[in-house]
């Protein structure tokens, strides 16, 4: 009598509690995807790869001279122009547009030179050791005894404020990590079994770090560096919002939201860019954590059920 | 791979030889008082060990664990430093491995590894990995060979020669490993428990392979391994370890039938004797190990009578 009563009750109760559902209605389909088992991969690629898309198109399809003062100053979204206009009277949209042109190559040519030196030195120290190693790793430890943005920022400003020099401090604070990444790879590989083999035969050093090691450790470091493409663009934007990096006519989107603050009555100021730098950084650690699982060798043949290689 | 038939006292040294030149008839191999030493803990692992190994001869070197057989075989090919001793390749002395480049004349010596999962590169395919030990031979002024006709010599797919290491067995990485060293066309091959991270069907084969090929190629071969009965298979010579000294040697059989050293002993009754009458191996008591370490020069040595 009273059974049936509950079994309802609960299928009932099953069907509208989310919690309730997710182990039978929200990971079957994530299951079923296969291959595609990345969605938050693909839709960081996708909003990663819209936001480089338009930093190339930028002259091209941006409304308005992102440096012109020509239009009624702070003029709300809406109102004439897309995203509103700034206190100087210059198009909020353009420069949000023309900004991604000054952020992401930057931020992508800090991470590509960060790894270049971290790993090079990271694998030197580990694979020669002895005070090579000791030096290297010394100079990573004085590095990283610092607070990372505050270390950037007192050699920012030693530099003198100018955006090649934020990247310049940015670069100095950040690739320590990569040099002690790589380190413990190189280190963890350089006795084992396939190495040695590799010597015996006759391999050089350069040979057995380029042939048997590099391979072999190229994954983790693919995986922080694409993480730290969002942290680079942070950092960037940061040290520009303090007024260390752009200098002031540049659309970059830190000293935008820094421009925003001294009009905090105008929202759509430091929304936009704001906006844009959560989406670019969040897109690029979707990415990441996408690359990770894809590029564990076990996890690709499982997934794809055959042969990917 | 059908196992050699066992031929009594007439194999030996020598071999087939494949008609390359070898450049000395001496022996390949000659350890002489090697010792190893480790710090932490304070510990002389190999205490004054001689061998030598003749071109195409199979010695085996056993002993239970810990008793420095890899020490000695890792001493040998120049991985582990050495503590005392030489070990001459020919006549030239084996340097420890560093950070210097092999000279290619070193490349004669190679080493065949326990674990079949570490020692292929998880990230080239398996044909690369083989001609890496081509190259080796090349360079030592040997004809090219294909990887491919390797694959095959070791019992395995030629057309395998684009696949990756995780897509075998371990059976087949080790007899990847084989084909890699013996690509390289060593005169000296040591093998360290290769076959004990095998199961008990692909053991035999895979040690049985490893004989046939490097006395094909004329190669001394170190062959050790805890297996007392694949040793009493593949061996001309077997050399007794314990706690780091040779406490016996000889002609395999006539160490199998008439053990002399105590040691020998125990370790021959601990063989499990698959005879039906469910008789379980004698493990050694532990009061017997005082005898052991005594210094028996009678056992070292032994010829067939």
């Amino acid at each position: 009598m009273s059974r049936p009563t509950l079994d309802r009750a609960s299928s009932k109760a099953a069907a509208s509690d989310p919690a309730l559902d997710l182990p039978g209605r929200w990971r079957r389909p994530r299951l079923r995807l296969g291959r595609w088992s990345a969605p938050l991969g693909i839709a960081g690629a996708l909003v990663a790869l819209l936001w480089i898309v338009i930093a190339i198109l930028a002259p091209v399809i941006q409304p308005h001279d992102p440096l012109a003062q020509d239009l009624p100053i702070l003029q709300a979204p809406g109102q004439g122009t897309f995203l509103g206009t700034d206190a100087l009277g210059r198009d909020v949209f353009s420069r949000l547009l023309s900004g991604a042109r000054v952020t992401i190559p930057l931020a992508l040519l800090l991470v590509v030179m960060s790894v270049l030196i971290g790993a090079i030195l990271g694998a030197v120290a580990g694979f020669f050791g002895r005070w090579v190693d000791e030096l290297i790793m010394r100079v990573t430890d004085l590095v990283m005894a610092f607070p990372t943005v505050i270390l950037a920022m007192v050699i920012a400003a030693a530099l003198g404020a100018s955006l090649l020099n934020a990247v310049l401090a940015a670069l100095i604070v950040s690739w320590p990590s990569y040099a002690r990444l790589t380190r413990g790879l190189v280190l963890g590989l350089r006795t084992s079994n396939y190495v040695v083999s590799g010597q015996l035969l006759g391999f050089s050093p350069l040979r057995s770090l380029w042939r048997d090691i590099a391979p072999n450790i190229v994954g983790p470091i693919l995986v922080l560096a694409s993480l730290d493409i969002g942290t680079a663009i942070l950092l960037l934007s940061g040290l520009s919002f303090l007024g260390l990096g752009a200098k002031p006519p540049t659309p970059e989107w830190g000293s935008m939201v820094s421009d925003a603050v001294q009009n905090f009555d105008s929202w759509w100021l430091g929304v936009f860019p704001g906006l844009a730098i959560l989406t670019i950084v969040v897109a690029f650690n979707f990415v990441g954590d996408a690359l990770r699982d894809a590029l564990d060798p076990k996890s690709r043949t499982l997934r794809g059920g055959g042969p990917t290689l | 791979m059908t196992p050699e038939p066992r031929t009594g006292g007439t194999r030996g040294t020598g071999g087939t030889g494949t008609g390359r030149p070898r450049s000395t008839a001496g022996p390949v191999l000659t350890a002489t008082d090697v010792a190893v030493e480790y710090r932490r803990p304070a510990l002389r692992a190999v205490d004054g060990v001689s061998l030598t190994i003749a071109p195409g001869e199979v010695v085996a070197l056993v002993g239970e664990s810990g008793c420095g057989k890899s020490s000695l075989a890792r001493a040998v090919v120049g991985i582990e430093k050495r503590a005392g001793g030489s070990v001459l390749l020919g006549g030239t002395e084996v340097p420890v491995l560093g950070l210097r480049r092999r000279s290619t004349e070193m490349t004669g010596v190679q080493m065949v590894f326990q674990d079949p999962n570490s020692s292929l590169n998880p990230r080239r395919p398996v044909g690369e990995q083989i001609g890496d030990g081509v190259r080796a031979a090349v360079a030592r002024g040997d004809e090219p060979s294909d990887p491919a006709e390797w694959l095959s010599r070791v019992g395995l797919d030629p057309a395998m020669v684009g696949r990756y290491p995780h897509e075998f067995s371990g059976g087949q990485k080790q007899r990847i490993a084989i084909a890699r060293a013996l690509a390289a066309r060593p005169r000296l091959l040591v093998a360290d428990e290769p076959i004990s991270a095998l199961d008990a069907s692909t053991q035999t084969s895979v040690a049985a392979l490893m004989r046939t090929l490097s006395v094909e190629a004329g190669a001394g071969m170190l062959f050790i391994s805890h297996d007392l009965s694949v040793v009493r298979r593949i061996a001309d010579r077997t050399l007794v370890m314990y706690r780091g000294r040779i406490v016996e040697s000889g002609h395999t059989e006539t160490i199998w039938q008439n053990p002399v050293h105590p040691y020998t002993r125990a370790l021959l009754a601990a063989i499990p004797v698959p005879d039906g009458s469910g008789r379980l191996p004698l493990a050694p008591a532990e009061a017997d190990r005082v005898d052991w370490t005594a210094a028996l020069p009678a056992a070292l040595e032994r010829t067939p009578a």
